[in-house]
């Protein structure tokens, strides 16, 4: 599966949506149920599938589907 | 072997109470990653250890206020060993002064060393022991941290800190079976410390209700109740090694 299969497919697992509501909209701010619980286990499945583990300052800076590729490109994963 | 099969890390090695934990855990069959700042202080050490005790005692050489490396050297545990069952944050500075003469350059890096240092390895460690769904937090505190004492304002004041963290971080990882629990030695007779005893604190010997200095291995074998499967429902406690000691 490709690197931005994986990434949509934890997306929409964590958050329970449809890969199409994934788009530069989806943040914190927009989605009810993203608070540090769900941003915790987001940031934990992305670290099992990739294998990376992310700095204290990035999981804090996880709050978009946006800003997260470019987080997770920082530990050498191309989406 | 109490500790067969598991895998730890323990700061703080090189000397006196971490130095006796590395060697109890190992007694106990456990694979010890032994951190010290310097490197190739403790290879011969380690290698006599693993001998002595059929184990592997790894030398893990950085600094725990060096957040990045420390990061580093656990992933390093975790892709060798594939598991992390017990950190044991033993690392720390110790200093002697009154609350007017306390330096706050030097109380921030204390702070830096005993409580950031700390909290960013059990950031780490709690991250990979919740997707195992368990492991063991030590953190070695002391007395002080609990009944304070004249002198030693600032290190008082990391240990309280160490004990409050500990229940926090204990109630929050609970759910992911991860225990976090914290020593408080006494007055514990190190090298190191037996030199400022007799120098400085010799008078105290009274106010130990045993009347005698604990020895490091007393300190070590309580870590090896909390790191072992028999303390698997001890979570959020401060557990006071001091021989009923009152200042």
């Amino acid at each position: 599966m490709e690197n931005i299969k994986k990434y949509n497919k934890i997306f929409t697992a964590v958050f329970n949506v449809n890969e199409t509501d994934l788009n530069g909209d989806f943040s914190i701010t927009s989605v009810d149920n993203w608070d540090s619980i769900t941003q915790l286990t987001l940031v934990s499945e992305l670290e099992d599938e990739f294998d990376i583990m992310l700095d204290t300052q990035d999981i804090l800076e996880f709050q978009s589907y946006e800003e997260g590729k470019k987080i997770v490109k920082k530990y050498n994963i191309e989406l | 072997m109490i500790l067969k099969g598991k895998v730890a890390l323990i700061t703080g090695t090189r000397s006196g109470i971490g130095k006796a934990i590395a060697e109890r855990f190992a007694e106990e069959g456990a694979i010890v990653y032994a951190n010290a700042r310097e490197d190739n202080s403790i290879d011969s050490w380690a290698k006599a250890i693993s001998r002595d005790f059929k184990t592997k005692v790894i030398p893990s050489y950085f600094d725990v206020t060096d957040h990045s490396t420390a990061k580093k050297k656990v992933l390093d545990i975790k892709k060798e060993q594939g598991q992390l069952d017990i950190l044991v944050n033993n690392a720390g500075i110790v200093s002697y002064e009154l609350l007017a003469m306390t330096s706050l350059e030097k109380l921030r890096e204390m702070f830096e060393v005993n409580v950031v240092g700390m909290i960013h390895l059990m950031q780490i460690a709690s991250r990979l022991m919740s997707r195992q769904k368990s492991g063991s937090i030590i953190n070695i505190s002391s007395i002080v941290g609990v009944q304070g004492v004249k002198g030693q304002l600032s290190y008082s004041a990391t240990k309280g800190a160490v004990n409050a963290l500990t229940k926090s971080a204990a109630k929050e990882l609970a759910s992911s079976n991860i225990r976090v629990n914290a020593i408080a030695p006494g007055m514990v007779e190190t090298d190191r410390f037996k030199k400022v005893f007799e120098e400085k604190f010799s008078s105290r010997i009274e106010d130990i209700g045993m009347g005698r200095l604990a020895k490091p291995k007393e300190i070590a074998n309580t870590c090896i109740f909390l790191g072992s499967n028999l303390s698997e429902y001890v979570s959020g406690q401060i557990i006071g090694v001091d021989g009923c000691t009152n200042f």
